[in-house]
């Protein structure tokens, strides 16, 4: 860009200054193109695909819903979704009531404090392939938790989630609560660290305990964390596919398969890319009916609040 | 006599409100330590493992305290394990990893400032609207751009490349590091760039000698959230590459779930935390940074 520039600055100050207004759109344009590209015109192709009848290649021969309807009835599907209902509700309960507990023992004004932030944290530094492949260590019956309970004594405890077909689903609950729960702690303490102090110390003097407190005072004025923890969580559940490769590798049988996975399987394995892109859409659809309610929420408070100031 | 009656009152109340507050911080103090060694065991398993010999754990379990100490678990981890045919260990996927994560992070987040500061100081009319729908970048789902990906990078020439693989992280990371950069650029006083303004200085002259010496808070953050995004990227990593060329996140799934039934829990041990080591000393290191980005990405 400095060679355009040098070369108006020989030009006349007309040329000039047109020149430097238009530097800012030049400069913007490539990241703009390649942005709208990925967003629409690769979203756009992807739905298309999923109208066609393409196998194996892409072909561009419109079919309409036919593929929406083979996935629809598809059992491997049915499990899929089921499986990422499940997940979901128990992962952002999970996550968020122990990412709150942590949040508020955190902020009793203990010692070390980001000593523990630190532990509760670094799960999420770490990619969702290494907590799943040491977390099906730690399932493993003779080898992890199980094994180590029953030799300190209890013989009859059972812990082996990951090898059955009814319980693997909640073996993926527990690890991705643990990966996530520091994640909506950090969120949770950002809140509770911005709520006006004066209104705290009023409700102390009071009378009113903690637990009180807490409860009657500080969570209300935090509600709207709770919705963002809640939106960012949901949306996480959605993407599930790396800590249930790695875990559980959709097993036993396909008793812990996710939709994410399954767009991958019928893409990539089976060569029936239209009904892979018919099911990845469904993800795209469900993160939209997370996201744009969400969206039009937050729209709407902060023209209420700026109404309001 | 009564203000002996009121100081006993109040000496009692003392202690019974000491005690209280003895057991509230014993009962804090616990549930943080039961937590936190939820969270750390998994870590300490791992570490522990890497430096015990198999026989032992298969005999006491994963989870124990060690009772022996060898290195081989490390070299041979990063250096001669077999993983999927290839008997080179870690080493090369955790360079194809280092390649594909360093410059996909420096280009992503050099591009991201240079848009933030256009979106935030040179604002034209509509750039509200592009932002915006810049910002859709941020929630696409990765399902819904495998397939173009795909057919793009081979008709470029770039399918199961590394350089394909950081154009791909490139381009998703640009609406993150547009919007961590634009956000932080807003509470610049306009003031400031319009002065630099009058003065005569242009677009990079304003950029070089004003906003980027502002910037280093927000160049760690963005630079930490790219690094250890597209380090722990496994689904492109997977799909659009193979065999050798796999990142360090593909590798450890193939060496995890492929091939032969004998755990050699030692080995693995060492191969997870060769790929889990980057992120883990950028978050020990840049913590704080960490944290800020975290909380921004998800708020904002």
């Amino acid at each position: 860009m400095s060679i355009v520039g040098a070369a108006a600055q020989v030009g006349a100050p007309g040329w000039r200054d047109r020149l430097g207004k238009a530097v800012p759109i030049i400069v913007l344009a490539p990241s703009l193109v390649a942005s709208f590209i990925y967003v629409f015109v690769f979203a756009g192709w992807t739905i298309y695909i999923s109208l066609s009848n393409s196998s194996l290649l892409p072909t561009y021969d419109f079919v309409g819903f036919e593929h929406y309807e083979a996935l629809w009835a598809n059992r491997r599907w049915n499990i899929a979704y089921t499986n990422l209902f499940i997940f979901s509700v128990f992962y952002v309960i999970g996550a968020m009531a122990v990412g709150l507990l942590l949040a508020i023992l955190i902020d009793q004004r203990i010692r070390a404090e980001s000593f523990w932030r630190t532990i509760f944290l670094y799960p999420l530094a770490v990619s969702f392939i290494v907590t799943g492949t040491v977390w099906s260590w730690l399932y493993n019956p003779t080898a992890g938790i199980e094994f180590l309970v029953r030799n300190l004594g209890w013989s009859n405890f059972e812990f082996a989630l990951t090898t059955d077909r009814k319980l693997a689903i909640y073996a993926i609950v527990l690890t991705g609560i643990w990966q996530s729960s520091g994640f909506a702690m950090a969120l949770f303490l950002a809140g509770l660290r911005s709520v006006d102090q004066d209104i705290v110390k009023a409700a102390q003097i009071d009378g009113a305990s903690t637990f009180r407190t807490y409860r009657k005072v500080i969570l209300p004025t935090i509600a709207p964390i709770f919705l963002a923890v809640m939106v960012v969580l949901l949306q996480f559940a959605i993407k599930t596919f790396d800590l249930a490769v790695a875990l559980t590798n959709s097993g036993p049988g396909i008793s812990t398969t996710f939709p994410a996975i399954y767009v991958y399987d019928l893409m990539f394995q089976r060569g029936q890319i239209a009904e892979g892109a018919a099911a990845a859409v469904m993800i795209l659809l469900a993160l939209a009916a997370v996201l744009v309610p969400y969206a039009l929420y937050v729209v709407w408070r902060r023209r209420k609040e700026s109404g309001n100031g | 006599m009564a203000d002996a009656v009121l100081e006993q009152t109040v000496d009692h109340e003392a202690a019974v409100a000491g005690r209280r507050r003895f057991w509230s911080r014993v009962l804090i103090y616990g549930l943080l330590a039961i937590f936190s060694l939820v969270y750390i065991v998994p870590l300490f398993v791992v570490v522990f493992n890497s430096f015990r010999d198999l026989p032992e754990i298969s005999r006491n379990g994963l989870i124990a305290i060690p009772q022996s100490f060898r290195l081989d678990a490390w070299p041979q981890a990063w250096d001669t394990y077999c993983i999927g045919g290839a008997c080179e260990g870690m080493k090369r996927y955790f360079f194809n990893s280092l390649m594909m994560t360093i410059p996909a992070t420096i280009i992503s987040t050099a591009l991201g400032m240079i848009n933030g500061y256009i979106l935030s100081k040179w604002r034209f009319r509509g750039s509200e609207v592009l932002f915006t729908c810049m910002l859709l970048g941020v929630f696409m789902p990765g399902q819904i751009s495998l397939l173009p990906w795909a057919f793009l990078l081979g008709k470029i020439g770039l399918n199961n490349s590394v350089y394909g693989l950081i154009l791909v992280h490139v381009i998703q990371g640009l609406s993150f590091t547009t919007l961590f950069c634009r956000n932080y650029y807003v509470n610049i006083p306009d003031d400031l760039i319009k002065a630099a303004r009058i003065d005569g200085a242009g677009f990079w002259r304003i950029f070089w000698k004003i906003v980027l010496p502002l910037s280093p808070p927000i160049l760690i953050v963005t630079v930490i959230w790219q690094f250890t995004g597209i380090w722990n990227e496994y689904l492109f990593g997977v799909v659009l590459n193979s065999g050798a060329q796999q990142p360090i996140t593909a590798a450890l799934v193939a060496l995890s779930t492929g091939g032969t039934n004998v755990r050699v829990f030692d080995v693995m041990s060492a191969a997870v935390l060769i790929g889990a080591l980057p992120p883990l000393l950028v978050y020990f290191f840049g913590g704080k940074y960490f944290v800020r980005g975290l909380t921004q990405g998800a708020i904002k």
